[in-house]
């Protein structure tokens, strides 16, 4: 390990954590950001439409399970099979959720996008947002510029021109607001491995356990401000036990506040009731009942709140949000997928653009810790995580479960091109997205491996590079339609195995795609043609056998499908052929018959 | 019809006689030129030398560009032998056809590889099929390169066959139907061995060869095999 400086298990929440190497090197440094947004400002538009890789798809979902593990887990349930957060019976204090509140957002991502196009209105010039709204355009979104000129946020454009007729409008697109949102949330996995948007303007992250990896609580928050402070985000932040504390005190608390345990109800008390995150109505309601802050709901008996908000939702309960604020009342980080059991990452001491030189350290680290866990991969995932607040990802499925470093690394020869690197990134995590429980056997005593793990390697190679839609293996299927009696499965979920045995008539050797239709000359009209032209070419059948008269499968087809009588033909250059007729002839209330080539027999 | 199984080496040592059997015994690269797409005698041909290879349990890696599967189809495993295992690698590209019979190749679990190629890529080029050849030799797996619309140019391949039908022979329970396939096998450059022209038909241990035709050949071609032939 030459220039990597740290390759690390992630520490991930409510598991025991393995430190695997050195500890962490601070990543953020002034000259290196600087350098950064000077890249950033040459950028032009911003990537905003990366799409993420595709997936693999996998016929199954596989969840660890199985046998006790090395890894331990606290609570009752498993986190990964709840899906959505921690289990509910452990202490709800126990987390450390970090919530950023992005003040204007939208406006700060247009002033990013504009400045690429060297196209950034001076700071003494107003600029709004606006969309649509009931009675004309509606400002969305000021600049400092317009706040000191008197626009403000809800305000009609026409009434905004007539206060400053200097404004520069600007058409918002929230839509795109909260695509970038998303892209930035997956973005600040690079803290730590669970978070979600918040919306409409902020991140949720639930950094149990991260922290650490960055200097402790307030060096984490300072480093993730600092960061986002360079793309050009005002970002607010504050770290509590909750997920309702930390959206209060980003929001309405001191700066970069930190909420412990201990501290949660001193800290939170004199917030304003809108901490809450409640409806406006609900906030009017209280402060005519003269209960302004979160101390003095505290301070009202239980009893009354419940009896008062009994049947309310939750964003006009403050008696539930209060729940939610304290603890009572569980609220995980609602993340879009669950995270990684394992995973790896080699923080880098500069930007690089090539991935290729860090991935057998990854595949090593990863591998020791699939193999402590008794797990295999079926799944891995290479991300960077690009400067300019972007990240690529390529991914990779197998068909048996794999620990085995030299293959998963070959599985990513020649992808990892498709990773876009940007401007470079400063950090590569490796994670297994999904593991399936795998002990170490011996299968044989001379020493080779067995054929089934070569075979499974070999298609995930294939699959990996060709795609895995591309390498199939034949799967018998229950109809007696020809080309529907087979279904070609997933060389990655199925093992090729051997047909069922079928007393079957002959069957051609090769089945055409699409029957292609052939134009014939009937000598009876009972009967097969004479003669037919396929592929622009005239045949003459010399012999024939048939018909064979498969029927339309009624539970399955449309009706009026009609049946199908099949000829195996040779023709005059010898080529033995499967032909059918669809329907019979002399139905007078159809068309003529339709003739088309299927199968090609030996 | 003599059908008892002598193994192909053995059937080359005396090249005078009608060859009763054929089969891969030698795992090397062949390769099949059919003249016609919708022709089905290559497939079958390369079936019936396939015996040894299927009962060993072993699957067969087959590999198809675009233009073969639609041109000649996709196979079709109930036409095909009962105790097959097969995987199916469909490709774009030529570069992939080769690249995936060489991982096929070094695969150890892999009765046989089979590459159908359309045309004449360039990336299929003497490189890419002494590549093919030695990794199947060392390997001691069948590599089974079939080329259709192509031109026997230059190759290693150890021996190249052209296959075409012949009128299948006469079914004795029904005179108008075909009965027993036959084709015309039509070896026109091998390593170690004479060229010639036989009829073919299914064995039971393998391809059944008969009516052994002598090639009149220059001096000069039977001493080099990987010389250009057509």
């Amino acid at each position: 390990m030459t220039n990597m400086t740290a390759t690390r298990m992630l520490q991930f929440p409510g598991r025991r954590t393995t430190a695997l190497a050195a500890p962490a090197l601070r990543s953020a440094s002034g000259a290196r950001l600087s350098q950064v947004r000077r890249m950033m400002d040459q950028a032009g538009a911003p990537l905003w439409g990366m799409q993420p890789a595709l997936m693999a798809p996998l016929s199954c979902s596989i969840r660890p399970s199985g046998p006790a593990l090395p890894v331990t887990q606290r609570g009752a349930a498993d986190p990964l099979d709840t899906g959505d957060g921690p289990a509910t019976d452990r202490d709800a204090l126990s987390r450390r959720i970090v919530s950023m509140h992005l003040k204007d957002f939208a406006m700060a991502r247009w002033l990013r996008w504009a400045a690429a196009r060297h196209d950034a209105p001076p700071d003494d010039l107003p600029v709004i947002l606006a969309a649509e709204g009931a009675h004309g355009p509606v400002v969305t979104a000021t600049n400092r510029a317009a706040i000191l000129a008197g626009l403000h946020v809800g305000a009609r454009v026409v009434d905004m021109r007539a206060l400053c007729p200097q404004v520069r409008i600007v058409r918002a697109d929230p839509d795109g607001d909260r695509a970038a949102l998303d892209k930035l949330m997956l973005w600040t996995r690079r803290w730590c491995p669970w978070t979600a948007v918040d919306d409409p303007d902020g991140i949720i992250m639930d950094t149990t356990g991260s922290d650490h990896l960055w200097g402790g609580e307030a060096a984490l928050l300072r480093a993730i401000e600092g960061t986002f402070g360079v793309l050009g985000f005002d970002a607010r932040l504050a770290m509590a036990p909750t997920h309702g504390a930390a959206w209060a005190l980003a929001r309405y608390g001191s700066l970069r506040a930190i909420a412990t345990p201990e501290t949660l109800a001193r800290l939170t008390a004199p917030l304003p009731a809108r901490a809450l995150r409640l409806d406006a109505n609900t906030v009017l309601l209280l402060q005519r009942l003269g209960l302004k802050s979160v101390g003095d709901l505290v301070a009202v008996p239980r009893a009354s709140l419940a009896r008062r908000f009994a049947r309310a939702a939750l964003w006009q309960n403050p008696l539930l949000r209060l729940d939610q604020l304290q603890g009572r009342k569980p609220e995980p980080v609602n993340a879009r997928d669950q995270p990684p059991r394992f995973a790896v990452q080699a923080r880098l001491p500069e930007p690089v653009q090539d991935p290729t030189p860090y991935l057998p350290d990854l595949c090593v680290a990863l591998c020791e810790a699939l193999a402590q866990a008794g797990h295999g991969a079926r799944q891995v995932t290479v991300t960077v995580y690009r400067t300019d607040a972007e990240v690529s990802h390529v991914t990779a499925a197998t068909a048996r479960a794999s620990r085995d470093p030299g293959h998963l690394r070959r599985l990513f020869d020649d992808r990892l091109e498709r990773i876009n690197p940007g401007f470079g990134f400063e950090l590569i995590t490796l994670d297994a997205d999904t593991t399936e429980a795998l002990q170490a056997v011996q299968s044989d005593l001379n020493g080779r491996t067995d054929d089934g793990a070569a075979l499974a390697q070999m298609v995930d190679r294939l699959s990996a590079k060709l795609g895995p839609g591309l390498v199939c293996t034949p799967s018998a299927h229950a109809s007696h339609i020809p080309e529907r009696s087979l279904v070609w499965a997933l060389a990655l979920s199925q093992a090729p195995r051997q047909r069922d045995q079928l007393a079957c008539t002959q069957r051609p050797l090769r089945l055409l795609d699409t029957p292609e239709e052939i134009h014939v000359l009937y000598a009876i009209p009972e009967g097969p043609p004479v003669q037919f032209r396929w592929r622009r070419m005239s045949h003459r059948i010399s012999r024939f056998t048939g018909p064979e008269r498969i029927a339309p499968e009624w539970w399955n087809d449309r009706p009026g499908t009609l049946l199908r009588d099949y000829y195996r033909i040779e023709d005059d250059s010898s080529r033995r052929l499967w032909i059918y007729r669809v329907g019979i002839y002399g139905d007078e209330e159809r068309a003529p018959p339709r003739w088309f080539m299927h199968g090609i027999f030996g | 019809m003599n059908s008892h199984f002598i193994p192909a080496s053995d059937a080359f040592a005396n090249p005078d006689p009608d060859q009763p059997s054929l089969s891969l015994a030698e795992p090397t690269l062949a390769e099949y030129f059919a003249d016609n797409a919708g022709d089905g005698g290559v497939t079958a041909f390369i079936f019936e030398q396939l015996h040894a290879v299927i009962a060993s349990g072993k699957p067969l890696l087959w590999v198809q560009d675009r233009m073969s599967q639609r041109e000649a189809g996709k196979p079709y495993p109930p036409g095909l032998p009962q105790e097959l295992k097969m995987i199916l690698v469909t490709v774009s590209r030529p570069v992939d056809a080769l690249w995936a019979m060489e991982e096929g190749l070094h695969c150890d679990a892999i009765g046989a590889v089979l590459g159908e190629v359309w045309g004449d890529p360039a990336a299929l080029d003497f490189t890419a099929t002494k590549r093919l050849a030695m990794r199947s030799e060392a390997r001691s797996i069948p590599a089974l390169l079939v080329r259709r619309a192509a031109h026997p140019n230059l190759s290693a391949a150890r021996q190249r066959w052209r296959i075409a039908s012949l009128p299948a022979r006469l079914d004795p329970d029904d005179n108008r139907a075909p009965g027993e396939p036959l084709w015309q096998a039509d070896l026109f450059r091998a390593r170690g061995r004479a060229p010639g022209q036989w009829v073919a038909g299914p064995g039971a241990q393998g391809v059944t060869l008969a009516h052994h035709v002598h090639m009149k050949l220059g001096p000069d071609t039977a001493q080099n095999d990987t010389r250009a032939a057509g």
